[in-house]
């Protein structure tokens, strides 16, 4: 489903000055009504977390942080990234490879079913691990018997971190590495470089940033995922509880500067993902430009 | 080194993009694989480097069968058609890679990589353009970093995937020259796969003309030329007149006019066919007993180093004939006029078999 | 030529290898899973489950604020992607960074901060109050968290394909005499028209099944503002399995409609390209 954030990465921007255009008053009027749309929507709960956060001062803003829950969910936070990231960047360097560079049957229903995750509700990520491993799930009586913890436990969240996050690199990956082709491939195995230079020197180098692009995106989705991961988590403060857990944990307490100093966490880190995007996106077009097939004598 | 083709037969799906091909090359020859689109000749290039599997078949470098062999052990030099220039390295790192890449045993210092690499920069003419990216280089720059690049693992032999196909027509014709010379310094076994004729006819020791899988004649550009063994490779090596005739008592009919067709082996046939370059016919005021058919001139352009007549036959077909200027200044040719046209040389092949 | 097939690059097995192992171990089985525990319901259970007035009443108030929230960025989001792409104004780089802002703001985040904008002592709740409009516990705030998350998707769907729009189009039809509103009605429109309706229908699809930032502004009250989603979340801490997994088959075929649709769309699209 997130098929549009990957689109806007393959257009060249094109900026000509256009003699047929609307007329003034309506090209105000439409910047206008978009302005004020995105204002409403965007800006202003932006602007609203950080307010909030910071509505009782400072002190308290820092205090809510540094409080051992909080701690414990911005550690569980990055130690769930931690391990779904780096999972999913081989996963999505091994399916980007096998999809991009050969032709083989049922390749179209292989990218269908890695774009599946994108359009099964959060809820349902969660949902069918609980049906799996949960204690009345179909491994629960083994589990149980072996004193395996997944569900309400680090496992569980993981998996269900995994299940939603693993198309971004993979998405980003495969037409990036489609349209660059197999022949500087080629040309280093013809030069006599094994197949792992030739991955370590050649593709590698020629795909970063667009692996960076899906790695961010992952990251910041590893780290919001609020739905799915609530499902496993089980909601044991200071155990199992991400920062997501912990602001909906700490608002439903009515404590509200505290759940939106947690949140002004996860906001700057969104906006921290934005720029980084907003730069890996120039260089992912300068990764297709620099295409030696493009531009011949 | 030699280079040894066994019937090579390699299908994509459906589609056989090779059939039984046999083929040897020569230590230190300069060999042009020549033909159409979808003739199979990249295919056979790319089988030779390694880089496709044949179906069935061998390849022999220097007499050793090397079909099997893995791609990093084969040294060849291979020049792909895009150039395929690494985009992220220089141009020094793009030709320094092949060396670097070598296991730590056979690699050589670094000084040595360095020294190497400055001299075949040196012998392409790019000593000056070592840090640029590939992407700052024009299209001939980067023919010569990919042919240094291919040239510094000091390969066996040397292929070429339509060289100059990128290029703009000025271009073409310097590298072109260019690559003749550099071919007869170095004198690497080389093969390169093109689809225009005068390219090929230009450039190679030799000619291989290949159509629809298979390997239609090779020979020397002049042999080729001169003495196409097939109506195909007669159509394809420069403009021809096709004339549908058909052969009686070693003659064969141009129309109503009899023509003697030379030598032996041509038996009678219904379906015979003529060919003749345009420049092999002549034009006269008369038929003055000639061998000669009339025709009615449709079109001249006298445009260029030869006069083009384009002509009407009496049986109808559209001709072309091409005329010295003098000649064309001499007859005096306007439209709509009446002419005889008599062959000089031709070509005739019946029912598949030729003369 | 054409014909190329890569065969000498190495690591086509293991690769594939690892994909469809991993690929099988994270999604497949757990959704095969999932479809096996909806079988070992009867069919009249299954029924009864998904046509309970709760849970109807929770499809309903999905899917009817699902596609507001999606008509609304269609229309809005159409001018969004149309003021980036043709027209010029301060600071349009950084507004046009911000529109993937839902994408990357976790949706708790989102769904406090929506909930405090419109609560009754918000900065927008406070101002909407004394016009008799409620937004925050109502299934209008739902709408809002849902505009919110959609709101990326129709923009970033449209942008590449205004851009690729022939400006000669355009100006062939002013040539002709076509006034600027037809121009765009007969001109623009349809041709950007199927990638509307794909930017709606992503939309749409990730509106139905979103949770994290409508439970907070939603009040989830049964029957009027519960969301399915949330649903299958009590069911799941009643240990309800098997309703909420009912509940869940039933979202499934939803989101696989509208993949479906979605597909059917590009593939309509490619067909018109080809023809042309």
């Amino acid at each position: 489903m997130a098929g549009a954030t990957t689109l806007s990465v393959h257009s060249r921007r094109r900026a000509k000055p256009r003699v047929i255009t609307e007329p003034a008053w309506l090209r105000r009027t439409l910047i206008l009504i978009a302005l004020a749309f995105l204002g409403l929507f965007l800006v202003l709960p932006l602007v609203a977390v950080f307010s909030q956060a910071l509505e009782k001062g400072i002190g308290v803003y820092f205090a809510a942080i540094r409080e051992p829950d909080a701690l414990a969910a911005i550690r569980l936070t990055l130690l769930i990234a931690a391990i779904a990231v780096p999972l999913n960047v081989a996963f999505g360097l091994a399916a980007a490879w096998a999809i991009a560079k050969f032709s083989f049957p049922g390749k179209n229903l292989l990218i269908t079913l890695i774009d599946l995750p994108f359009s099964v509700s959060p809820v349902i990520s969660g949902l069918i691990f609980v049906l799996l491993f949960g204690l009345q799930g179909w491994l629960g009586p083994f589990l149980r018997e072996h004193d395996i913890k997944i569900i309400f436990a680090l496992p569980g969240m993981v998996l269900a971190t995994l299940f939603v996050t693993f198309p971004f690199v993979a998405r980003e990956l495969i037409p990036l590495m489609q349209e660059q082709g197999s022949e500087e491939e080629e040309a280093a195995l013809v030069l006599g470089s094994s197949g792992l230079q030739t991955f370590w020197r050649v593709t590698l180098p020629n795909i970063k940033w667009g692996l960076l692009y899906g790695v961010i995106l992952c990251n910041a989705r590893a780290m919001g995922e609020f739905g799915a991961v609530s499902v496993v988590s089980g909601h044991i403060r200071g155990r199992t509880n991400t920062m997501p857990l912990h602001v909906e944990i700490l608002y439903n307490e009515y404590n509200f500067a505290a759940a939106f100093a947690v949140a002004s966490l996860l906001a700057l880190l969104a906006l921290a993902t934005l720029a980084l995007k907003k730069i890996a996106e120039g260089r992912v077009h300068g990764e297709l430009a620099g295409d030696t097939d493009s531009t011949a004598a | 080194m030699s280079i040894q083709v066994r019937d090579i037969t390699k299908t994509f799906g459906a589609f056989t993009a090779l059939r039984d091909v046999t083929l040897e090359v020569p230590p230190g020859d300069l060999l042009a694989l020549l033909g159409p689109s979808g003739s199979g000749k990249t295919t056979l290039l790319r089988i030779i480097s390694g880089l496709e599997v044949p179906d069935s078949g061998q390849v022999l470098v220097h007499g050793e069968d090397v079909t099997d062999q893995p791609l990093r052990d084969r040294r060849v030099g291979f020049v792909f058609q895009h150039y395929a220039l690494f985009r992220h390295m220089t141009v020094f790192e793009n030709v320094a890679f092949g060396l670097r890449v070598r296991p730590r045993a056979e690699r050589p210092s670094k000084a040595e990589i360095r020294e190497r690499v400055m001299r075949l920069l040196q012998l392409v003419q790019l000593e000056q353009l070592t840090h640029r990216y590939p992407s700052q280089l024009s299209g001939g720059q980067r023919q010569r970093v990919a042919l240094a690049r291919a040239l510094a693992v000091e390969p066996k032999i040397l292929l070429l995937d339509e060289p100059f196909g990128a290029l703009d027509a000025k271009v073409r014709k310097e590298l072109r020259t260019w690559l003749r010379r550099l071919h007869d310094e170095i004198h690497v076994t080389s093969v390169f796969v093109t689809h225009d004729q005068e390219e090929a006819l230009e450039v190679a020791d030799r000619v291989v003309i290949m159509n629809e899988g298979r390997i239609e004649q090779v020979g020397s550009p002049e042999e080729v030329y001169h003495h196409p063994k097939t109506p195909f490779v007669y159509n394809f090596l420069g403009n021809v007149n096709l004339f549908h005739s058909r052969v009686e008592n070693g003659k064969a009919y141009l129309g109503n006019t009899l023509i003697e067709v030379p030598k032996t082996g041509i038996h009678d046939s219904r379906e015979a066919k003529v060919f003749i370059r345009p420049h092999l016919l002549n034009i006269e005021r008369s038929q003055n007993g000639r061998t000669a058919f009339g025709a009615r001139i449709l079109h001249l352009n006298p445009a260029g180093p030869m006069v083009k007549v384009e002509l009407e036959t009496e049986w109808g077909d559209n001709i072309l004939v091409e005329l010295s200027q003098d000649r064309y200044r001499t007859l005096g040719l306007r439209k709509e006029e009446y002419v005889y046209v008599s062959p000089k040389e031709f070509q005739v092949y019946a029912e598949d078999y030729s003369i | 030529m054409a014909v190329k097939k890569h065969t000498v690059l190495p690591g086509f097995g293991l690769a594939l290898g690892c994909t469809v192992l991993y690929l099988s171990l994270l999604v497949l089985i757990p959704i095969a899973g999932l479809l096996l525990r909806a079988t070992s319901l009867s069919w009249m259970e299954f029924w009864e489950v998904v046509t309970s007035d709760r849970v109807l009443a929770s499809f309903r108030i999905s899917f009817l604020a699902s596609l507001a929230a999606a008509g609304l960025n269609g229309v809005l989001g159409l001018v969004v992607a149309w003021v980036l792409v043709r027209y010029s104004f301060p600071l349009k780089g950084l507004v046009d960074g911000l529109v993937d802002l839902p994408f990357a703001l976790p949706t708790a985040v989102a769904g406090i901060s929506l909930t405090n904008l419109y609560s009754n002592s918000g900065w927008i709740g406070s101002r909407l109050e004394p016009l008799g409009i409620q937004v925050a516990y109502t299934p209008l705030g739902i709408v809002v968290a849902l505009t919110f998350i959609g709101l990326p998707f129709v923009v970033r769907t449209l942008q590449p394909v205004l851009e690729d729009l022939d400006p000669e189009v355009e100006e062939a039809a002013a040539s002709l005499g076509a006034n600027r509103f037809q121009a765009l009605r007969r001109v623009v429109i349809p041709s950007i028209l199927p990638a509307l309706l794909t930017g709606v229908a992503l939309a749409f699809a990730r509106a139905f099944g979103e949770y994290g930032s409508v439970v907070f502004i939603s009040g989830n009250l049964p029957m009027r503002t519960e969301i399915a989603p949330l649903l299958i979340m009590t069911k799941l801490e009643q240990y309800d399995y098997a309703g909420a997994t009912a509940i869940a088959v039933v979202m499934l075929l939803v989101s696989f409609s509208v993949l479906l649709f979605i597909n059917l769309l590009t593939w309509w699209v490619r067909r018109g390209a080809a023809r042309a």
